[in-house]
């Protein structure tokens, strides 16, 4: 694991009562940007800080850069973070600031002010040097936190909720800036965020976790398109679900039918690996990959389920359906909105769901 | 302006209503009863100061400078240099032993702060004379300390400590603690956790941690805390009198000394006068360098 930039190996804390970090093991590449992602009380953020070395774990060990950081206090990490609240120092200028750490580390003055400058410049404020941090914007107060960190050039730089505090555009605007910054200086960063589409825009993998595990490590694409749990799949982006029994198996595909649709025909789905006949199977699927229309007959799709539409919410770029297929089942679908001619259903109306049997994530669970 | 959106920590700042007229009546209680019992004795004092002791003790009112003359007296001037000496090394140990107490408070869950607030203001339900005999007790002779050290085998004849400078600075640190641990717990309170992790983060040792960032960040406190000790230890009166004996004066016994014993009131009311005056000036000399750093720090 020569090319681990961090690396925690079966790490786990408590907190009182409640295990919040549940034996975690994740190895982290030089030069990624990594995303921790999961709502609040996963655990995230006691990885992040147990990270920096603000808390120890209680059992397991963590590697930064191949060494052991054990009784490694915060100020001798080659970590640095950057804080949810930003925490500048308000009785500091921005450039005294960002020089906090080099001064800390005794680099000579010359070298600071040239790196400061440098700092400076990569997030755009430059000018700003002489003001006070309440004399700034929020998204002015972010920038001044990151270079503060990154002016160290540390081993690893932690995020804790980046964007957490900037209003939406900015969000967006500072989620390509910010990986932009990675890409130029190289280092690891990791960034905790509840946030999924912050988590995918930004980087290279993504763990998903939830009350103190690890659910899926992945590629952004990986955990997008194949999610391992109903969690996961719900709780990036959005997912309609489906839960039944298998009742036939031929090669790779197999029949579901749904214990919510007792009336209709069993469903064509991938099937999972190690499931036969009569396991129990979930479809996940995204509310963009089914096809809705009014005709009876369209080809090209392997399933077909008849719902009648309950709500249309015109969304701008898109049209979201809410969708009744049964007393007990609903779904939604994502219709992108196109010109003039453009079918649009109301509520009331019947309507044909159809979708391809591999656009099904089939959970074996 | 830039549109960015504002923080949540960041307040939009407010400006004040103004007072409508009507309800600045209400000051006037106040403003009378500080004017009666503030603002006249404080001139008859003035008036005093000015006049000269009469035969038997009254007051004469042949107007001279002779009082403040008389001050300058060695004799007197060490007897305000030590009083100076006793309320810093007062101030400076009470710093010492409150700010940690201070921001251990502070940072503890907020349910178990009211507590040790608690302990630490329980003293002033006791009578601070009565508390000063106590301390007595303690510290005389055959008292508590010197049986327990010799009890210990720590000392083989008893320390006189009662009836000294150190007995004096004992009694004054315990008395005035509270005024500096509580304005420091209120200062730390509002100093956010994650300002010392930011630092301890980005390299700053322990020390460098209090040096750069939490003294300055808690210096309204400290401040406030040590004005609020020098000050009265400067003046202390009760305490010098039972804990230091007749050997060693502090000018609030000077003071009394000279109102009550030597019934010389107008020298008495020149050395009050020129104590007050002299804390003032400390204070102005302090706010205006104070001042001046923030000006300096603001970027002129």
């Amino acid at each position: 694991m020569a090319e681990s930039s961090v690396e925690l190996r079966d790490v786990s804390k408590r907190h009182g009562d409640t295990c919040a970090v549940d034996r975690v093991s994740l190895g982290i590449r030089r030069g990624e940007f990594f995303a921790i992602l999961g709502p609040s009380g996963s655990g995230k953020t006691t990885i992040l800080r147990m990270l920096a070395g603000f808390e120890s774990p209680d059992a397991g060990d963590i590697l930064i850069d191949g060494r052991s950081v054990r009784g490694v206090p915060p100020n001798q990490r080659p970590v640095n973070l950057v804080f949810q609240t930003y925490a500048l120092f308000p009785h500091l200028t921005v450039a005294g600031n960002i020089a906090f750490g080099l001064e800390m580390r005794r680099v000579p003055r010359a070298d600071i002010a040239a790196r400061v400058e440098e700092a400076l410049d990569m997030v755009r404020l430059q000018g700003k040097q002489d003001r006070l941090p309440a004399q700034l914007s929020g998204g002015e107060q972010q920038r001044v936190a990151l270079a503060r960190a990154l002016v160290n050039r540390p081993a690893v730089l932690l995020l804790d909720e980046p964007l957490g505090a900037l209003d939406q555009q900015l969000r967006m605007d500072m989620q390509v800036e910010l990986k932009t910054i990675q890409e130029r200086v190289g280092l690891t960063f990791i960034c905790v965020t509840h946030h999924q589409e912050e988590a995918l825009t930004m980087s290279d993998r993504v763990a998903v976790m939830r009350q103190g595990r690890l659910l899926q490590v992945g590629s952004p694409r990986d955990i997008y398109e194949a999610p391992q749990s109903a969690f996961v799949a719900n709780f990036i982006g959005r997912s309609n679900s489906l839960t039944g029994r298998i009742e036939t198996v031929s090669g790779l595909r197999c029949t579901v039918r749904a214990v919510d649709l007792p009336a209709a025909a069993p469903v064509v789905a991938t099937c999972p690996a190690g499931a036969g006949i009569g396991s129990p199977a979930t479809l996940m699927l995204r509310p963009e990959r089914l096809h809705l229309s009014a005709d009876v007959q369209v080809d090209g799709y392997d399933n077909m389920l008849p719902a009648r539409v309950s709500k249309a919410i015109y969304n701008g770029s898109e049209t979201q359906y809410l969708l009744a297929l049964s007393d007990r089942l609903s779904w939604q679908v994502l219709v992108p909105n196109a010109g003039n001619g453009q079918k649009r259903f109301q509520p009331g109306e019947s309507v044909f769901l159809r979708w391809r049997a591999d656009e099904a994530v089939v959970l074996s669970e | 302006m830039n549109p960015d959106a504002v923080p949540p920590d960041r307040p939009e700042s407010f400006r004040a209503a103004p007072v409508p007229r009507r309800s600045s009546l209400l000051l006037l209680p106040a403003l009378a009863w500080l004017g009666l019992f503030f603002f006249v004795p404080l001139a008859l004092m003035l008036a005093i100061s000015f006049a000269s002791r009469g035969t038997y003790g009254g007051v004469v009112w042949t107007l001279s400078l002779a009082n403040y003359a008389n001050v300058l007296d060695p004799l007197y001037l060490k007897v305000f240099l030590r009083s100076v000496l006793l309320a810093s090394v007062t101030t400076a140990l009470c710093l010492a032993l409150g700010f940690p107490i201070a921001y251990y408070i502070a940072r503890l869950p907020a349910r178990r702060q009211g507590i040790w607030l608690l302990l630490v203001m329980i003293p002033f339900w006791t009578n601070f004379l009565v508390r000063t005999y106590a301390w007595i007790f303690i510290l005389r002779t055959e008292g508590l300390m010197n049986q327990v050290l010799a009890g210990l085998g720590l000392i083989g004849s008893p320390v006189d400590v009662l009836y000294t400078e150190t007995a004096i600075v004992i009694g004054l640190v315990y008395g005035y603690l509270p005024f500096m641990i509580l304005p420091l717990y209120a200062a730390v309170e509002r100093l956010p956790p994650s300002l010392v992790e930011a630092a301890w983060d980005l390299y700053a040792s322990r020390w460098a941690v209090l040096w750069r960032v939490t003294v300055p960040l808690t210096k309204p406190g400290l401040v406030a805390g040590c004005i609020l000790v020098f000050i009265p230890s400067l003046g202390a009166f009760i305490t010098p009198d039972l804990m230091g004996g007749a050997r060693t004066m502090m000018i609030g016994n000077l003071i009394q000394h000279e109102f009550l014993v030597a019934r010389d009131w107008p020298f008495g009311s020149a050395i009050s006068l020129l104590l007050m005056a002299s804390v003032l000036l400390g204070l102005a000399i302090y706010l205006r360098a104070e001042g001046a750093g923030k000006r300096l720090a603001a970027g002129g």
